[in-house]
């Protein structure tokens, strides 16, 4: 069977098994709808926490970026897996003993004000939205490489499959369908990881085979590639920093405490029927997370070596020199999958020095020895660009595996991108009918009602994400950094606070918000654009690019949350404290007994 | 707050601080401010600063979690204020 057919298979069958899912979990009540009846066990909710937050940037981009990062590259893996330890500890235990359906809500009572929560449900309806653009162009990368359909129509095809289990199922159709995505993506990932590190190193366990000798040498994996990539110019693989340490300890921050502070991943805590399983889901979370995120520096260490053995074949078992004139293949007989790739604009060859043959190198070192023989040999600068996002996707086909793991790749990263798409829509329908229309608009809804008006601004959603990824405002890949960045700077310090200080007001609470998100929007939008509009940046204003301490604006979560703290705690002072039954309320949060089936009654 | 309340408040307080200490060393210590000096050790074909930076803090983060939500299990029932 060829592979176009395969895919074909692969794929249906798992949105077969989504749709039967979501046939068999109709939502019939608001508690299924917003949390799955409250009664999925800790396993099952770790397992869905873990495909709710491995998104198409965790199966696709990640390992890509590690790949051309190197060592620098751990701040994903420690920044998006560390935020579970803070989110076990530090929210989720007593907001399911809070036990209500929303986050907003959580904050709007603890705060005693509409205002606060509405303030989070922007900030909730900001980070979830942006977050949600990157998910459908990922639908749409991942159907258009493999199903030979235009992402277009991959988007339309997604958005339908979302509808049908995200709609009638609410919260409970979407956490039966995680967990059967979950063990999709998982497959798809660690199958090909295997593989190669089968061939690569003889060891088929990829954490144990990254520590491993090459096959036939008793070099290990990373000393060689440390030789071969700064043979080629490139920072050694094992040191190589983002910017400075400062940089890489800020942005791992941030990526923690955004993650913590992320409301379609703390809305999964609700589901579980007690507070001591959410203490144990969140570990079970980690368990289920840290499968792929220790498989990725494998796949991305591997995948570096492997390009450079396509392009340069000798040099990595032979020890050959890569600068000789017969080392690198001839373009003309470049493999089929850098051809299949050329097509999506994600890989490009281009002759410069006319010679027929592929350069890959860092033509913008400034090791002299690298220049010297690159001079030497008549290279005329790197001539092959791959695009990060193609380093997963093409593993397979680049270390020549069967058509059959292709296609469990292409299965795995639809299923990453739509069980993300689908917590981040859970998330904002219920912002929208619990938190806006309950809350403010009209408390008196019955819950039939209230049911009714979930499922259509579960639709609604699900419309406007599926327009904002057929029309990417341009800016999808800076907006990663923006929902994390709101994530920790106004969202996870007004949680920590609720719980933490009895004393801290309204008054405090509102202002630590808005000034953490206003310090970091900012902050990021100097350097990116206002909403990312391109040149509307006003770097000059704050004194060039990177210029408070040299952080870049992905990194500046971490100084928007230490704003928002400081200046909750400065209002406070000078204002009144909480009221007392605001105190009691604080109180019985943080003990676990009495805890009840999450409603939401006011 | 009664004298009980308190008491398990601050024993919360106690384990959290303790697994947060680790927390901020395996990552924040191992994984980048002291991973230069770690890489000088080697732990198979890893250099330890890497290893923890792409590895080992992520093992630990998940041993962490296990560790709190069983030791909090028994500070929950110290102070009897676990769940029926």
């Amino acid at each position: 069977m060829d592979l176009q057919t395969i895919t074909y298979l692969v794929v249906g069958a798992s949105f077969a098994l989504y749709i039967g899912i979501a046939i068999w979990a109709r939502a019939g009540s608001t508690s299924e709808f917003y949390v799955a009846g409250g009664n999925v066990s800790p396993v099952m909710n770790g397992m869905a926490t873990a495909a709710d937050w491995m998104s198409a940037a965790s199966f696709i981009s990640m390992a890509g970026l590690i790949s051309n990062m190197g060592y620098g590259g751990a701040l994903f893996l420690m920044g998006w897996t560390g935020g579970y330890v803070l989110l076990a500890m530090l929210l989720a235990p007593y907001l399911r003993k809070f036990g209500k359906f929303t986050v907003p809500q959580f904050i709007g009572d603890r705060f005693y004000s509409k205002s606060a929560s509405t303030v989070a449900v922007l900030c909730l309806l900001t980070a979830s939205i942006t977050y949600i653009i990157g998910q459908m162009t990922g639908v749409g990368v991942a159907f258009s490489r493999f199903l030979g359909v235009s992402s277009e129509t991959g988007i339309y095809v997604g958005m339908g499959i979302v509808f049908v289990y995200a709609v009638f199922g609410g919260m409970k159709g979407i956490t039966y369908t995680q967990v059967a995505q979950y063990i999709v993506l998982i497959l798809a990932y660690t199958i090909p990881a295997i593989f190669i590190s089968l061939q690569l190193t003889g060891n088929p366990i990829p954490q144990l085979g990254l520590g491993s000798s090459l096959v036939g040498h008793d070099v290990s994996l990373l000393t060689k590639l440390d030789s071969v990539v700064t043979d080629l110019g490139f920072g050694k693989y094992t040191t190589s920093l983002p910017g400075s340490k400062l940089n890489m300890f800020l942005y791992t921050l941030s990526l923690m405490i955004g993650t913590a502070g992320l409301p379609h991943v703390i809305m999964r805590f609700f589901t579980v029927p007690k507070v001591s399983d959410a203490r144990l889901s969140a570990g079970w979370a980690l368990i289920f997370i840290a499968i792929l995120y220790t498989t990725a520096p494998a796949v991305a260490a591997m995948a570096k070596m492997n390009l450079i053995r396509t392009i340069t074949p000798g040099v990595v078992m032979q020890d050959a020199n890569p600068y000789a004139a017969d080392s690198q293949i001839k373009g003309d007989e470049r493999p089929d999958w850098m051809r299949r790739w050329e097509k999506t604009g994600l890989l490009k060859w281009e002759d410069k020095n006319g010679d027929g043959r592929i350069q890959y190198y860092n033509d913008a070192t400034k090791n002299p020895e690298v220049l010297k023989n690159a001079a030497a040999a008549g290279w005329k600068g790197n001539e092959l660009t791959v695009n990060a996002d193609i380093i997963v996707l093409a593993n397979p086909e680049i270390a020549l595996l069967p058509n059959w793991v292709i296609a469990l790749v292409a299965a795995g990263g639809l299923a990453a991108a739509l069980s993300t798409a689908a917590g981040l829509l859970m998330a904002i329908s219920s912002a929208v009918s619990h938190d806006l229309v309950k809350n403010i608009f009209m408390p008196n809804i019955s819950e039939k009602n209230e049911l009714l008006t979930g499922k259509i601004s579960m639709a609604v959603a699900i419309v406007i994400s599926g327009y904002l990824g057929l029309n990417p405002p341009g800016f999808a890949a800076g907006t990663v950094a923006l929902a994390f960045g709101i994530a920790a700077s106004s969202l996870f310090p007004a949680i920590m606070m609720g719980i933490f200080s009895k004393k801290m007001n309204k008054e405090g609470a509102i202002a630590g918000m808005l000034a953490g998100l206003f310090v970091t929007l900012f902050y990021v939008f100097a350097a990116k654009g206002i909403f990312f509009i391109k040149g509307t940046g006003y770097l000059d204003l704050i004194g060039g690019p990177n210029s408070f301490f040299g952080v870049t604006p992905e990194a500046f979560g971490a100084v928007g949350a230490l704003v928002n703290f400081v200046v909750a705690y400065l209002v406070d002072k000078v204002t009144k404290e909480p009221p007392e039954h605001i105190q009691a309320l604080v109180e019985s949060v943080r003990i676990p007994r009495g805890a009840k089936a999450v409603d939401g009654a006011h | 707050m009664n004298d009980s309340g308190k008491a398990y408040w601050s024993a919360t307080l106690g384990l959290l601080t303790k697994v947060l200490i680790v927390w901020f060393l395996v990552s924040f210590g191992a994984g980048i401010l002291f991973a230069d000096a770690l890489n000088s050790i080697s732990l198979g074909g890893y250099p330890l600063g890497f290893w923890f930076a792409q590895q080992g803090s992520i093992y630990i983060f998940v041993v962490l979690i296990f560790y709190y939500a069983k030791k909090m299990g028994e500070i929950d029932r110290r102070f009897d204020v676990h769940e029926e």
